[in-house]
Order: structure tokens, then sequence, then C-alpha cells
């Protein structure tokens, strides 16, 4: 759809903001409505407006089905490993309590990475269920 | 009590929205009116403060779902076959099935009502101690992430089990994207 001009004029700059958006949302996720999961799907629907726009094919190019892959297994990876450093910080799978000096600094370090880890897988396997779906 | 009313006009509408899914004969427009009932639903969890779940449903049901329904529509003829025959069996199902639910309705707790089951149980202690045990604002996301960890990581592993399967049945990486649906040359 290249040769649509004013689309690919307003998605050249919609598509930076609604990256912002997306980590806004992931980030300010302890204060505000959002979190990991909608994050994901908001970051995962910027690659998905590009592929729609430019071609499947240049966002093939962008962004590596292989690569897309070990991600969606690295943002679970993520989530398990705090629950293992938990372990051997001497709690239980996930208690978030003991991975600092303080419970409650423990606990933001927690939540902040089991939702990164969320917002990683669930991005990614946005973009996977894309590209199996979409024509290319 | 305006917020009453809108409740009112969003549930008539989404029953309206529903009904015409039903309707429809096209593929495309059914798809296209799931999307809006997407947004409507976002809209009456806004009107029940449930932000969270909205943003969810908004994001979700109104956005990734719609753009993976046409995706599918892309791949395949979406005219459906027109069959307007009246199954007697069908209703008679129908209707025994719905009698059932309205029966069951009579049990479920009254809408709001402090002494509900949820308000009593535990929500309580998340209410009044998520603050200094856990310091952030957000309730929600203090009980999805930390007093429900285990929960998060059984829907992150669904979701990342849901990417395995349709790459496992769908993903044509192997046989350079051509062998597995095969479409009419357009």
């Amino acid at each position: 759809m290249e040769h649509h001009l004013v689309l690919s004029v307003v998605a050249r700059i919609l598509i930076p903001l609604i990256m912002l958006f997306a980590l806004y949302v992931q980030f300010h996720g302890d204060y505000g409505p959002g979190g990991g999961f909608q994050a994901g799907v908001i970051f995962a629907s910027s690659f998905i407006l590009y592929g729609i726009i430019y071609g499947i094919k240049n966002l093939r190019e962008v962004v590596h089905p292989s690569f897309i892959r070990s991600l969606a297994a690295f943002g679970v990876l993520i989530y398990i490993s705090v629950g293992v450093v938990a372990i051997f910080n001497g709690g239980e799978f996930l208690n978030y309590n003991l991975l600092s000096e303080n419970p409650v600094t423990g606990q933001h370090i927690g939540i902040m990475f089991i939702e990164l880890g969320v917002g990683i897988t669930v991005a990614s396997t946005m973009i996977i269920l894309f590209y199996a779906f979409a024509r290319p | 009590m305006i917020i009453f009313y809108i409740n009112i006009i969003l549930l008539f509408l989404l029953v309206i929205t529903a009904i015409a899914i039903n309707q429809q004969d096209n593929l495309f427009a059914t798809t296209m009116l799931t999307g809006i009932f997407g947004l409507l639903s976002a809209s009456l969890f806004v009107c029940l403060d449930a932000v969270d779940v909205a943003f969810t449903e908004a994001s979700v049901g109104a956005g990734i779902a719609l753009i993976l329904f046409l995706g599918t529509l892309s791949l395949i003829k979406y005219k459906k076959q027109i069959n307007n025959r009246v199954s007697t069996f069908g209703l008679l199902i129908v209707i025994i099935t719905g009698s059932f639910l309205i029966y069951g309705l009579q049990d479920i707790p009254a809408f709001g009502k402090p002494e509900n089951p949820v308000q009593i149980y535990l929500a309580d202690k998340y209410i009044v101690e998520s603050k200094k045990e856990i310091g952030i604002p957000n309730l929600v996301t203090s009980v999805l992430a930390s007093y429900r960890g285990f929960d998060t990581l059984g829907e992150v592993a669904v979701i990342f089990t849901a990417g395995i399967g349709v790459l496992m049945l769908l993903g044509r990486g192997r046989h350079n994207y051509k062998g597995i649906v095969s479409r009419e040359k357009s």
C-alpha cells in the first residue's frame, strides 16, 4: 500500500507516538490504569500498522520472525527468573519481598520486572499471530 | 443517576449490535460489528469503574482481534452460505437452555450490594493493606502482579502457548509461504 501517500505519511507520524504511549502504559501501570498486557497489545499494534501500510515483506525485514519467536519465550523467562531469584534470596517462588533489603522496594522491583516480561511476551505473540494470519 | 441511564443506553446498544451480528450474511460486516461490540463493552466497563478491564477490552476486543479477523478473512471466501431453514430441534434446545439460564439468575447476588460474597471475602484486606504491603497506588496492578502472581504467570504461559499453537498450525516458514493455505488467484 506504499502508493497511498496520505496513509504512509500519517503512519510515519503515528507509529512513534503509539510506541511511546505503549511504554507509558507499561511503566505507568503502577499508578494508573494499564500494565504489561495492555502495553504489549498497543506496542504490537504499532508494528501491525507498519505491516499494513508498508507491506508484510518490509515488516519481516524489520522484525525477523525467528527473532520475535525467541522474544516471546524470553518474556516468560523474565517472569520465571524473578520467581527463581526470590527462591535464591531465601523465600518462596515469586515472593518479591526478598528482592531487596526493604520489602516495599522489593515489591516495586518485582512488579516492574514481571510486567516487563508480560509486555514482551504479549507484544511478540501478537506479532507472531499477525505474521501467521496476514497474507504474505 | 445519570450513570444509570448511560448504562441502560449502552446495554440497549449492545443488544442491538448482537442482534445485528446475528442477522448478517456477510462476514466482513460481522467482523466490523464485533469491533463495535467490543468498543461498547469497553465503554460499559468504564461506567462500571473497571478502567483496567475497559483498557484491555478496547485494545484487544476492538483492536487486535478485529485485525486478526480481517487477516483471516483475506485468506478465505467471506460470503457465508445462506441457510434460512428454521430447525425445530435447535429452537427447542435454545428455549430450554435459555429458561435454565433465567432460572439460574435468581441465585445470583444483586448488583452492587455490600454484603455480596465478592465484597466480604478478601476485598477489604487488599484495600486496607496493599498500600502498606505493596506501596503502589493502583490496586488492580498490586492484586494482579503480586497477590495473584501465580495466576498472571499462568496467563502469560497461556498466551505463549496460544502463539506456539498458531505457529504449529499456520506457521508457513518452512514451505516458503506456500502450500498450507490454498487460495484462488485474485
